[in-house]
């Protein structure tokens, strides 16, 4: 139920070993601390992160679906975009 | 029910934990009670969380007291088998949720104790309670933290709640004077290191509940009296219909497990 009172938040959270926060999903709360303690009590039950973001996701900015042929059709024809033309020489080991 | 009550031993040491784990059984069972009732989802899940925290500390107090007795209780026969006067849970735990408000001004008061004292008895002589204070602080703090920022919120939020956080502690505040007492029993553990003065935390407790009353525009009480029986076993009628509910199924079929 969305009201007034309490916006839409989405939570980001890193995980004990990863290295970037991730989108994990939203919430409603009132404001920003009080989002915060929901992001906690939600997504991070089972021991899921050491670190929280939240942001109003109000303040997200979104691709349009509908402009999806020109935002990220023209890339799916650029094969040699992938870095998979030349052999890696032996000697570099693992990449 | 078929189930009879059991007795329990209650030497010192024995008595002071199954106080502490019926504290924490009795809070965290009203908690659970806002299950899929709470005003939304999150806090649903927090009241949930903050219950779960509660059952989990009762669980090791239980245990701790049965092995002390050292008779045929465990912690199950402690928290099912025991008849409302025998349980010695403060009065302010067992009160009834009310309305969001209440519930929060009543974890508030107990967490606001709570959270100093867990910190306190990390340093107890007795090595299982401070292992039990350990993981214990950790969980009070959020759970004050957590009232805190409720209590201000209602009280500096609208004329609504903030008339319902107030009502709340007008009702609330005799039972909070229990949570200092101290009687022979236990003044030998503390005497011994084993417990502390819950005395020397209520600075602290006035302190926080000030500082947080202040900040969410909510005034203290000026009446001093307290009500207090819970340790010893009176309690008022609202224990007798929770433990009804808590106990029902190990009355009815004893021993069911699953």
């Amino acid at each position: 139920m969305t009201t007034p009172n309490t916006p839409l938040w989405e939570v980001f959270i890193r995980s004990r070993n990863g290295l970037a926060h991730k989108h994990c999903g939203s919430l409603h709360a009132a404001d920003a601390t009080l989002a915060l303690q929901a992001a906690r009590d939600i997504y991070t039950r089972r021991g899921e992160g050491l670190s929280i973001w939240v942001v109003p996701s109000s303040a997200i900015t979104a691709s349009d679906p509908a402009d999806k042929g020109m935002m990220f059709e023209p890339a799916e024809s650029k094969i040699y975009r992938h870095p998979t033309f030349y052999e890696v020489p032996e000697e570099v080991g693992h990449m | 029910m078929t189930a009879a009550s059991i007795q329990v031993s209650e030497t010192p040491l024995v008595l002071y934990a199954l106080r502490r784990a019926d504290d924490a059984l009795v809070l965290g069972h009203r908690l659970s009670e806002w299950c899929g009732h709470a005003p939304m989802l999150e806090e649903d899940m927090a009241l949930a969380n903050i219950a779960l925290d509660l059952l989990g500390q009762a669980r090791e107090l239980y245990s701790y007291a049965a092995k002390v007795e050292g008779r045929d209780n465990d912690e199950d026969k402690l928290a099912y088998l025991r008849d409302v006067r025998q349980y010695r849970n403060l009065l302010l735990v067992e009160q009834q949720n009310g309305d969001f408000a209440r519930t929060m001004t009543r974890q508030f008061f107990y967490s606001a104790f709570a959270d100093p004292y867990w910190r306190t008895m990390t340093a107890s002589r007795d090595a299982t309670l401070a292992a039990i204070a350990a993981k214990s602080e950790k969980e009070s703090a959020y759970h004050l933290r957590h009232a805190s920022e409720w209590m201000v919120r209602l009280g500096d939020g609208t004329e609504e709640s903030h008339a319902r956080a107030q009502t709340a502690i007008e009702d609330l505040w005799s039972f909070t004077g229990e949570m200092f007492t101290v009687d022979d029993s236990e003044r030998a553990l503390i005497d011994a290191g084993v417990a502390i003065d819950p005395e020397t935390l209520r600075g602290q407790w006035l302190k926080t509940v000030a500082g947080v009353l202040g900040e969410a525009t909510l005034a203290r009480p000026a009446n001093d009296w307290m009500q207090k029986g819970g340790r010893i076993g009176h309690h008022s009628e609202h224990l007798g219909h929770l433990l009804s509910e808590l106990q029902s199924m190990q009355r009815s079929f004893p021993g069911a497990s699953w």
